[in-house]
C-alpha cells in the first residue's frame, strides 16, 4: 500500500509512530500532501469564518437586539470577510490546484516543491497571526484587539488616530505574509503548467483546469502585488510617520481605494476563475459529452483576465468621480460580463445533447450555474452606475456578492469536492449524506441570499450592527438570519461526511466516475512518485482515446 | 462502466427547487413593491429605492427598471434553457451504456452568443451614459440652495453659507417645484474619516471623504420627512450616523431659517445651566451663539431644541434622553466620542434645563 | 541545468519546454513590477502636492555617477555570464566581483544622498508627502539591490570555493535576470524622480 495515504492509514498500515507521520506531514514537499494541507487548513477557517457570519445574523435577527456590542460586531464582519477571501478561499483554491495540476498534466510534482512548502507555510503563518490579535489584542498597554475596520481596511480609518492599538496591523501584516506566500504558489503553479507537461501535451491540449489555473496564477501575480505594495504604504504611515493616506498632510483617502480595488476586483476573478475550472472538468464528465468550446472557453478566460483588471473602480462609483469616468468603468465593468455569459453558455452547450447523471458533483455544479448566472445579472445592475448609486453599500451589494462567493465558488467546491474526495483518500463519499447537503444547503442558501436582496432595495447599509426598527427590514433580516442557521447545519453534514467516508466511504478505485484526464488513470490515492511512466498524450481527452480506441478525440481537435 | 444508476426523481427536484425558488423571489419582491407603491402617505417610513421623490432618484429609479428589465429576459431566457437541458438530456435507464455524439463545438453559435451580449451591453451602457451625465453635469438653477455637509464620526454638521445657519443630523430643504425649481446642491466634506450621505428617495448617495470636496443635488417635489443614514463604515457607531430630512413647504422652510438665524435664547432664564455650560468642558466641542462656546468638534447646540432627536437619530430628544446622554452616552450609543461628563445630578437638571431653552 | 527533453514514442520530435528556473524568475518581475508600479503611481500622484517642506528642485542632486556604476553592472554581470559558459571561471569571477563591487558602491551613494537629505536639508520620511513617497520607492528599490547584492555574494563564495562552472550557467544566469531587472527599474525611478518629478 503506498505510504502516501492519509496520515491514520499511514499508522495502520505501517505501525509507524504517530510523530513520525506529523513529522512527514510537516515536512512535506509533496504537492499532494501540500494540497491536502492546504484544504485541511481552509476547511478549518472555514467553520470559524462561518461561526463569525452566525454571530453576524444572530445579532442582526431583530432590531435593536443586543447579542454583541458594536465593537464586537465590527471585529465580526471584519474578521469574517478577511478568513473567507484569504484563509478559505485563497488557500482552497491553491490546495486542489496544487494537488490537481501535476497530475492533470502528467507531472511528477510543481516546479519548486521547496517553494511549494514555504508558500503553504507562510500562508498558514498568516491566519496563525490574523487570530492572534484576539489573544495578542487586550493585553498589554490596551493593544487593541481583532482588526475592526472592514475588511478593506479603508484609509484613514486606519491611521493612528483612528485605529490606536495595532488591531490593523495585524490585519495588515497577516496578509503581507500570505500574500507573498500566495505569490509563491502562483509563481509555482505557472512554472509547473509551462514546464513540466508531460510528451505531447501541448497547451492546446492541457485540461481546461490547467489553463484557468495559470490565467489565475498570472492574475495573482498582477493582482495580489498592489494590495501588499499599499500595505506596505500603511506600515510606513503608521510607523514611520508617512503620509501616503494622511489626509491631514495632503495625502489621499482615494488612493488607497483605488491600490485596494485594483487587487480587489482581480481577486474576486482569481478566486472565481479556479472554480470555472472544477466545473469545466465536472460537467463534461457527467454529461459524458467534452467541453463545449474549448478554444472558446480558454479564449474567454484570458478575455476575462484582461479586461477584469480595467473595472476596479466600479466600486468607487461613490467617491464623486467624474462621469467620463464612472461612465468609462460602467461599460467596461459590463464588457467584462460578455466573455463570462458565453462561459456559461458554453457550459449550456456541454449539457445539451448528453446524458446528464445527477450525481452529487454534478449537483452542485448545476447550482452553480443557476446561481452563478443570477449574480452575473446582479453584477450587471450594479455595473450601472446610477443604480449603484443607490445599491452601493447596501445589503444588495453582500447579497450580489455571497450570491457569487457562496453561490458560486462554494457550489463549485463542493462539487470538486465530491468529485476528487475518491482520487484523494481513495473512498467514495456518501451519496446520500451528499444529496442531503446538497438540498440543505440549496434552500438554506436561496433562504438567505435571494431575500438579503430586498433590504437593499429598501435602504439597509451593510456593516451596521443594528438597525432602526419598522423600515421594512425586520422580518427579512429575522429569515435571512434563519437561512443562516441551515446552511450551518448543512455544513455539519458536509463535514460529518468528510469525516465518515474516510473511515467508512465505499472503495473508489483508479476512475470511479469514468472521466478522461490523467490523474484517473492512477491509483486512488496516487503514489508519491505519481506516474510510474511518464505518460504520453495525443489529445485533449487521453482517457477517452484509451476506452474509445475506435474514435480518439485527436481525429476531431 | 461504473456509473451507478441514476434518480429520476432528482430531475424533477431540481427543476422543482428552481421554480419554487424564482416564485419565492417574485412573491419576496411584490412585498416589497407593496410596501413601496406611490401611493404611501410622504412619512413614509420605508426609505425604498423604489419610492423616488426626487429627481436623481427618479431617473435612478427609471434606469433601474429598464436594467432589470433587460437582466430579467435574459434570465428567463437562459433559466429556461438551463432547466430544458437538464430535464430533457437526463441520462435515462435504457441505452445508458452507449455515449452520447460528442460534439467539440460550434462557431456559428458561439458568434451568436457573443454578438449578442455584445449588442446588449451597448445598450445598456447607453442608457446608463445618459442618467449619468444627467446628474452629475446637472446645472444649478437660481432657485438653488447651498448647504455644506460635513461628516464626523458619528453625526452630521450642515452649514448653510448664504443663510448663515449651523445644525447638525436633521436637514431642512424646500420642496421644489419642477416649474421654479429649488433645488438643494450638498457639498460634500469629512472632519475625520469616510462617511457616505444616503437618502434612498432623494438621490443616490455620494460619499464624504477627508481632504476631497464632493458635490451632489436633489430636489425633493413632496413635503415630508425622508430618512437616510450614512452608508459608509466609518467606525464604531457607524450604524447609529442616521439622517432625517425634512422636506418644507416654502412657507415652512423659511420660518425654519429665520428661527435658526436668530441668536441663542438670551433668556437668562436658566443662568446656573448655562453657568455649567460655560464653564465645564462642554465648550471645548459644542458651540452655542452667544455664549462662550464655540467648540467645533460636536454638534452646534444653538438651536437643539428645534431637532427631534439626539445623538444623530440615537434617541428621541426628550429631557430624560438628554440627561442620559450627558451622563452616560454609552447607555445610548457605547464608542461615541461624547464623553461622560461626570456631573452632580443638581448640576446635570441646572443643565439640561438651560439645554431645553435653546430653542 | 537544460530544459527537460524527452523523445515522443514513435516520432523523431523531441519534446522541449523552457527552462523552469527562467521562467519562475520572470514570474518574479512581473510581480515585482506590479509593486514597484503602485509606487512610481503614488510618487506620481503626489508630485506637487506636499503642503510644506523642501521641494524636489530644492534638495535634490541628481546622482550621475553612482547611476552609471548601477547599469554597468548589468554589463559586468552579462559578460561574467558569458565566460561563465564558456568555462574561463577566472574571468567570470573578476567580472563577477566587479559587479557586487559597483552594486556595493552604488549603495553607498544611496546612502550618502539620504545622509545629506536628513541631516543638511531636513528631509525625512515623516516631512512631508514629497519625503514619504522619495524614500519609500528609493528605498524600495535599495532593499532589493541589497538582496541581489546579497545572492550575487552568496555566488561568489560558491565561485571561490571552485563550485560554479559551466553546469550552472543556467541558474547563474537566472540570477543575473533578476539584476538586470533591478536596474530596469533603476531607469524608471531615476526619470520619475530626477527628471519628471521635479
Amino acid at each position: 500500500m503506498s505510504s502516501d495515504a492519509l496520515a491514520i492509514q499511514t499508522t495502520e498500515a505501517t505501525g509507524q509512530p504517530w510523530v513520525q507521520t506529523l513529522h512527514e506531514w510537516v515536512t512535506t514537499v509533496d504537492h499532494k500532501r501540500l494540497g491536502v494541507l492546504y484544504i485541511l487548513y481552509s476547511l478549518f477557517f472555514l467553520v470559524i469564518g462561518g461561526m463569525e457570519a452566525i454571530v453576524i445574523r444572530i445579532q442582526l435577527m431583530r432590531p435593536h437586539n443586543d447579542f454583541v456590542s458594536p465593537q464586537v460586531f465590527n471585529r465580526m464582519f471584519t474578521m469574517h470577510g478577511t478568513t473567507m477571501i484569504f484563509f478559505v478561499a485563497m488557500p482552497i483554491l491553491f490546495g486542489f490546484g496544487n494537488y490537481l495540476v501535476p497530475l492533470m498534466i502528467g507531472a511528477r510534482d510543481m516546479a519548486f516543491p521547496r517553494l511549494n512548502a514555504f508558500s503553504f507555510w507562510l500562508t498558514a503563518f498568516g491566519g496563525f497571526l490574523l487570530y492572534f490579535s484576539l489573544l495578542g489584542g487586550n493585553g498589554l498597554y490596551g493593544a487593541g484587539t481583532a482588526p475592526d475596520v472592514g475588511w478593506w481596511a479603508y484609509a484613514p480609518l486606519t491611521s493612528r488616530a483612528f485605529s490606536p492599538g495595532h488591531s490593523s496591523d495585524y490585519w495588515t501584516i497577516a496578509l503581507l505574509a500570505s500574500g507573498f506566500g500566495s505569490i509563491g504558489t502562483a509563481i509555482n503553479l505557472i512554472v509547473t503548467i509551462i514546464s513540466m507537461r508531460c510528451p505531447g501535451m501541448k497547451l492546446s491540449r492541457m485540461p481546461l483546469l490547467a489553463w484557468l489555473n495559470l490565467v489565475m496564477s498570472g492574475m495573482v501575480l498582477l493582482a495580489i502585488t498592489p494590495l501588499s505594495a499599499a500595505q506596505l504604504m500603511l506600515l510606513v504611515d503608521r510607523y514611520l510617520g508617512g503620509h501616503f493616506f494622511d489626509t491631514q498632510a495632503g495625502g489621499s483617502a482615494t488612493l488607497w481605494m483605488h491600490f485596494f480595488w485594483i487587487f480587489g476586483h482581480p481577486e474576486v476573478y482569481v478566486l472565481i476563475i479556479p472554480c470555472f475550472a472544477f466545473v469545466s472538468e465536472i460537467i463534461p464528465v457527467f454529461s459524458r459529452k467534452p467541453i463545449f468550446g474549448y478554444p472558446v472557453m480558454v479564449g474567454a478566460t484570458v478575455c476575462i483576465a484582461f479586461v477584469s483588471m480595467s473595472v476596479w473602480a466600479h466600486h468607487m462609483f461613490t467617491i464623486g468621480m467624474s462621469s467620463y469616468a464612472n461612465s468609462f468603468f460602467t461599460i467596461t465593468t459590463m464588457a467584462v460580463g460578455v466573455p463570462t455569459g458565453i462561459k456559461i453558455f458554453n457550459w449550456l452547450g456541454t449539457m445539451w445533447g448528453g446524458k446528464i447523471l445527477f450525481k452529487t458533483p454534478m449537483l452542485f455544479c448545476i447550482g452553480f450555474l443557476f446561481q452563478f448566472l443570477i449574480a452575473g445579472l446582479t453584477g450587471i445592475m450594479l455595473a450601472s452606475s446610477p443604480f449603484d448609486w443607490q445599491l452601493s453599500g447596501s445589503y444588495f451589494v453582500v447579497a450580489h456578492f455571497h450570491y457569487v462567493i457562496v453561490g458560486g465558488i462554494l457550489f463549485a467546491l463542493f462539487g470538486a469536492f465530491y468529485y476528487w474526495y475518491p482520487k484523494i483518500t481513495g473512498r467514495m463519499l456518501n451519496e446520500t449524506l451528499g444529496k442531503f447537503h446538497f438540498w440543505l444547503f440549496l434552500i438554506g442558501f436561496h433562504l438567505t441570499f435571494d431575500l438579503m436582496h430586498i433590504p437593499g432595495l429598501l435602504g439597509m447599509p451593510r456593516r451596521i450592527y443594528t438597525y432602526e426598527p419598522g423600515r421594512g427590514w425586520d422580518t427579512l433580516n429575522f429569515l435571512v438570519s434563519i437561512g443562516a442557521f441551515i446552511q450551518g447545519i448543512a455544513i455539519v453534514v458536509f463535514v460529518a461526511n468528510l469525516i465518515f467516508s474516510y473511515f467508512k466511504g465505499a472503495k473508489a478505485g483508479n476512475d470511479p466516475w469514468d472521466a478522461w484526464t490523467l490523474e484517473w488513470s492512477v491509483s486512488s490515492p496516487p503514489p508519491a512518485y505519481n506516474f510510474s511512466t511518464i505518460p504520453t498524450v495525443a489529445s485533449r481527452r487521453p482517457l477517452w482515446d484509451l476506452k474509445h480506441p475506435e474514435d480518439p478525440d485527436n481525429r476531431y481537435e | 462502466m461504473r456509473i451507478g444508476e441514476t434518480m429520476r426523481k432528482a430531475d424533477w427536484q431540481v427543476i422543482a427547487s428552481r421554480v419554487a425558488g424564482i416564485l419565492f423571489l417574485l412573491a419576496a419582491e411584490l412585498l416589497a413593491a407593496s410596501l413601496c407603491s406611490a401611493s404611501t402617505p410622504a412619512d413614509n417610513p420605508v426609505p425604498s429605492i423604489f419610492d423616488p421623490h426626487s429627481t436623481p432618484a427618479e431617473s435612478i429609479r427609471h434606469l433601474s427598471v429598464f436594467v432589470l428589465g433587460i437582466t430579467g429576459l435574459i434570465f428567463l431566457v437562459v433559466f429556461i434553457l438551463l432547466a430544458y437541458a437538464v430535464v430533457k438530456f437526463r441520462s435515462r435507464k435504457a441505452g445508458a451504456e452507449r455515449e452520447p455524439a460528442q460534439v467539440y463545438g460550434s462557431t456559428q453559435i458561439e458568434l451568436a452568443w457573443t454578438v449578442i451580449p455584445i449588442l446588449i451591453v451597448a445598450v445598456l451602457f447607453l442608457a446608463t451614459a445618459r442618467v449619468i451625465h444627467g446628474i452629475q453635469d446637472a446645472p444649478k438653477p437660481v432657485g438653488t440652495i447651498e448647504v455644506t455637509a460635513i461628516g464626523h464620526q458619528f453625526w452630521w454638521e450642515f452649514r448653510y453659507p448664504a443663510l448663515g445657519i449651523v445644525t447638525a443630523n436633521e436637514l431642512h430643504i424646500p420642496v421644489s417645484d419642477p416649474a421654479h425649481p429649488s433645488p438643494t446642491f450638498l457639498k460634500l466634506l469629512s472632519a475625520d474619516t469616510d462617511h457616505s450621505f444616503w437618502i434612498p428617495q432623494l438621490a443616490g448617495k455620494t460619499d464624504l471623504i477627508p481632504n476631497r470636496v464632493n458635490q451632489m443635488w436633489m430636489d425633493p417635489q413632496r413635503v415630508g420627512i425622508y430618512l437616510g443614514q450614512c452608508a459608509q463604515y466609518c467606525g464604531t457607531q457607524h450604524a447609529k450616523m442616521l439622517l432625517r430630512v425634512y422636506v418644507d413647504s416654502p412657507e415652512d422652510f423659511n420660518a425654519w431659517v429665520s428661527e435658526q438665524r436668530q441668536p441663542a435664547n438670551q433668556d437668562d432664564k436658566e443662568l446656573s445651566g448655562k453657568h455649567i455650560f460655560e464653564t465645564t468642558s462642554c465648550v471645548n466641542c459644542h458651540a452655542v451663539g452667544g455664549t462662550n462656546g464655540t467648540g467645533r468638534f460636536g454638534p452646534d447646540l444653538t438651536h437643539l431644541m428645534s431637532r427631534r432627536t439626539i445623538a444623530a437619530g440615537a434617541a428621541e430628544n426628550t429631557p430624560e434622553n438628554l440627561r442620559l446622554w450627558i451622563q452616560n452616552p454609552d447607555a445610548i450609543k457605547t464608542g461615541s466620542l461624547m464623553p461622560a461628563m461626570k456631573l452632580s445630578d443638581a448640576e446635570l437638571d441646572a443643565l439640561v434645563r438651560y439645554l431645553e431653552t435653546l430653542q | 541545468m537544460s530544459a527537460m527533453t524527452t523523445p515522443l514514442s514513435g516520432s523523431r520530435l523531441s519534446w522541449k519546454l523552457p527552462y523552469r528556473g527562467r521562467v519562475g524568475m520572470a514570474c518574479l518581475i512581473f510581480a515585482e513590477s506590479a509593486i514597484f508600479t503602485i509606487f512610481v503611481v503614488a510618487y506620481l500622484f503626489y508630485i506637487g502636492k506636499s503642503l510644506s517642506g523642501p521641494t524636489p528642485r530644492e534638495v535634490l542632486e541628481t546622482p550621475i555617477f553612482y547611476t552609471i556604476c548601477l547599469l554597468s553592472s548589468s554589463l559586468t554581470i552579462h559578460f561574467a555570464g558569458k565566460f561563465l559558459e564558456r568555462g574561463s571561471r577566472g574571468a567570470f569571477l573578476l567580472l563577477w566581483l566587479l559587479t557586487i563591487a559597483l552594486g556595493a558602491l552604488f549603495l553607498y551613494g544611496t546612502g550618502k544622498e539620504w545622509h545629506r537629505l536628513i541631516y543638511e536639508r531636513g528631509l525625512t520620511i515623516s516631512t512631508n508627502l514629497f519625503g514619504t513617497t522619495y524614500y519609500s520607492l528609493v528605498g524600495l528599490h535599495a532593499f532589493h539591490v541589497t538582496a541581489g547584492l546579497i545572492m550575487l555574494t552568496i555566488v561568489l563564495l560558491f565561485g571561490l570555493a571552485g563550485r560554479v562552472g559551466p553546469e550552472q550557467s543556467a541558474r547563474v544566469d537566472v540570477l543575473s535576470l533578476y539584476w538586470h531587472f533591478v536596474d530596469a527599474v533603476w531607469v524608471v525611478v531615476f526619470t520619475v524622480v530626477y527628471v519628471l518629478g521635479r
